[in-house]
């Protein structure tokens, strides 16, 4: 009788285990009426907004979201899950808003019923793993640094990068190439920009969240690149600029499109950035990679906010709006300081008036 | 087993506890049933569209959606194989020491240290293999492996410490406590007549070993092996740290490949394209059924083993 009395107080404790969870994962799968009826229950004080999506900006969104929660109460749950999952899940109504770094096409936002806009730029940058040398001392030009990605360059010693280096020493070491295993706007923007400068890229490869990488690696989320890069020697990757401060992390000077080689600095991206004509971009659909001026960062990209036109929740949504109206108004110093390029009040204005356009709940707009 | 053990027929005790277990039978072969009804289901825009040659393609293109998962079976087979070449010899070894051999003053704190390894999460593993285990493998395993057996594909290519070889060896540290504890259980069931008629025999302590003890426990033995090759093929977090998660067939284990379970957990939440997110859940159900047909396989193996050599266990 023992191991029955065992087994029926196992099975007790398993249902009543599975009946206490119940609740709770419910609510986090944020369905609209459970949603509803908890920030019934919560005062406006302590509103909570779901956002997911790119892993690009969530440095800077964290910051932003806890400098916001200090001055209204407000709490900002995002998930950094990739600008794909963003995407996705925004689709699927499980968040209030979803982020990207790679732009949705008009036709595809107007399909959907989304409305997209820019909240901050930033830059990705090559980062390297090669002993004895440090940031900026590696000058990569445009036809180096896709013949690395394609595979067709597997030695740091090779002609092409010494012609570009003279004096410096590089090691008769493999380059190991490190990519994003998972899919990724950074990787959009990257490879968008491997496509711009190499026709050899554009037609073998092509440019997407993910690719089908001729050689190399593949770390997940710029942490994993970053960590790879930093264990292989010979290694080299492309991450957030960040993420590359973070991790004291070697990074490359690259040739832009006008010929010149330029560091990665928050100098460089707003070179890139001013290029932007953001009032003739339907849906505000803009690539900032590979742009003119001898100052421009050449893989510069935005990260996009994807909302619903229509809300159910008109609360939640004028929230969200309040949030992003913070960002730009008062998010400017705390974006520079984590080296990420904030949107000219003139682009703000541009998308506070596209909220007034097109984010309505029951007809009514959520901002004035 | 007894059904009804004197309780009165009827007793309301009884028929709960009837009711509980059908239900709970009832419950698992349910859900097993619908996690392959629905795995077929979302996968079938894809199988619809790659139909076998999913099964025998490299290709795995997010931008042209063309995917197959030869990459990852292979890489998932080569990563299992290399796990159990070691793990298993390596377990049997330690499960004889600890059970034959050693001083149970011995035994007990060892078999607890095994039995704790078991208890690591696979995250850990993970961490441990990408920051610790990995830049050791790149530093000396793999120099000193090219430079005697460099001449074979398999341990050709430059050191990174970071492929195939790597999470295999990882892997075989994760289900060494598995086998290990269910062999040595099986060792400590082979009944010590048996043993003591072998010694009387006039056998040696390892002709004991190899031709009575294992021989007798073969069945619970290959049971233990097929436990740990279960876990081995499905283990996804340690894995994805150290495999370098790329969709390449190479024939070097130095390599970075990647699994059918990394490929999934790199890729599901991103995959926005719907052809995308249904090759993944193909790949999905093509785990499912390599682990259904390993099942199957160790069943039949045991089978025709008990019948063999009529073993006691």
């Amino acid at each position: 009788m023992k191991p029955i009395h065992a087994l029926s107080a196992l099975l007790v404790i398993v249902l009543v285990a599975c009946g206490n969870q119940t609740p709770p994962k419910a609510d986090r799968s944020g369905s609209p009426s459970e949603s509803a009826a908890a920030a019934d229950r919560q005062s406006s004080a302590t509103m909570t907004l779901n956002g997911a999506g790119a892993t690009f900006p969530f440095p800077i969104y964290s910051k932003w979201a806890h400098m916001y929660n200090q001055s209204t109460g407000t709490r900002l749950n995002y998930q950094s899950i990739g600008s794909g999952g963003g995407i996705a899940q925004i689709k699927a109504r499980t968040v209030d808003f979803g982020a990207s770094d790679a732009p949705l096409e008009k036709a595809e936002l107007d399909e959907a019923g989304l409305v997209q806009f820019p909240l901050v730029m930033g830059g990705v940058v090559l980062v390297v793993n090669l002993e004895g040398i440090s940031s900026g001392q590696v000058k990569l030009s445009r036809g180096v640094l896709a013949d690395i990605f394609l595979g067709k360059i597997k030695k740091w010693n090779h002609a092409a990068i010494k012609k570009d280096n003279p004096g410096l020493a590089l090691p008769d070491g493999d380059i190991s190439v490190v990519h994003r295993a998972d899919g990724s706007g950074t990787t959009w923007i990257f490879t968008n920009y491997l496509a711009r400068i190499s026709e050899e890229w554009k037609t073998s490869v092509g440019s997407d969240k993910a690719v089908e990488w001729p050689t190399g690696m593949g770390g997940k989320g710029n942490e994993g690149v970053a960590a790879y890069v930093q264990r292989i020697r010979g290694a080299i990757g492309y991450v957030e600029f960040a993420y590359a401060l973070q991790n004291n992390m070697t990074h490359v000077q690259l040739e832009n499109a006008d010929g010149t080689f330029v560091s990665p600095t928050i100098e460089t991206f707003q070179a890139a950035a001013a290029n932007a004509d953001w009032a003739n971009a339907p849906g505000f659909y803009m690539v900032l990679t590979n742009q003119p001026g001898a100052a421009s960062w050449p893989i510069t990209g935005a990260s996009f906010i994807l909302m619903y036109r229509e809300q159910n929740r008109a609360d939640t949504a004028k929230e969200a709006l309040k949030f992003f109206d913070w960002c730009f108004t008062n998010g400017a110093a705390a974006a520079e300081e984590l080296h990420y390029v904030p949107m000219p009040e003139a682009v703000a204005n541009q998308v506070r008036a596209l909220w007034k356009e097109s984010i309505r709940s029951g007809g009514n707009p959520l901002w004035n | 087993m007894k059904r009804n053990n004197g309780a009165a027929p009827g007793s309301p005790g009884d028929a709960i506890y009837i009711a509980l277990t059908r239900g709970a039978v009832a419950l698992m072969v349910l859900l097993g049933v619908g996690i392959v009804l629905s795995l077929t289901l979302n996968a079938w825009p894809s199988i619809r569209e790659t139909g076998a040659r999913f099964l025998v393609s490299a290709a795995w293109n997010p931008v042209t959606h063309d995917y197959g998962a030869l990459s990852s079976i292979s890489g998932t087979i080569a990563s299992t194989l290399i796990a159990m070449v070691i793990a298993v010899p390596l377990s049997l070894v330690i499960a004889f020491f600890l059970v034959e051999l050693a001083h149970p003053l011995v035994a007990r704190p060892v078999s607890y240290a095994v039995e704790l390894l078991a208890a690591i999460p696979s995250i850990i593993y993970g961490m441990w293999g990408l920051f610790v285990f990995a830049p050791f493998m790149a530093d000396h395993v793999q120099p000193a492996l090219g430079q005697i057996l460099g001449f074979l594909p398999l341990f050709s290519g430059p050191p990174m410490g970071i492929g195939v070889l790597t999470s295999g060896i990882i892997l075989s540290l994760m289900v060494l406590p598995f086998i290990t504890a269910v062999m040595r259980d099986v060792f400590s069931m082979v009944p010590g007549v048996v043993k003591e008629a072998a010694f009387g025999m006039g056998s040696t302590t390892l002709e004991t070993a190899w031709k009575v003890t294992v021989q007798y426990g073969f069945s619970g033995l290959v049971g233990a092996v097929f436990l740990g090759l279960g876990r081995a093929v499905g283990e996804t977090m340690a894995v994805t740290f150290v495999i370098g998660n790329a969709h390449r067939l190479s024939p070097s284990l130095f390599a970075p490949g990647n699994t059918i379970a990394s490929t999934l957990a790199n890729e599901f939440t991103e995959a926005s394209e719907p052809l995308y997110l249904s090759a993944l859940i193909e790949l999905g159900l093509v785990l499912f059924v390599m682990t259904l047909i390993i099942q199957v396989l160790a069943q039949l193996w045991i089978d025709r083993a008990r019948k063999k050599a009529g073993g006691g266990l």
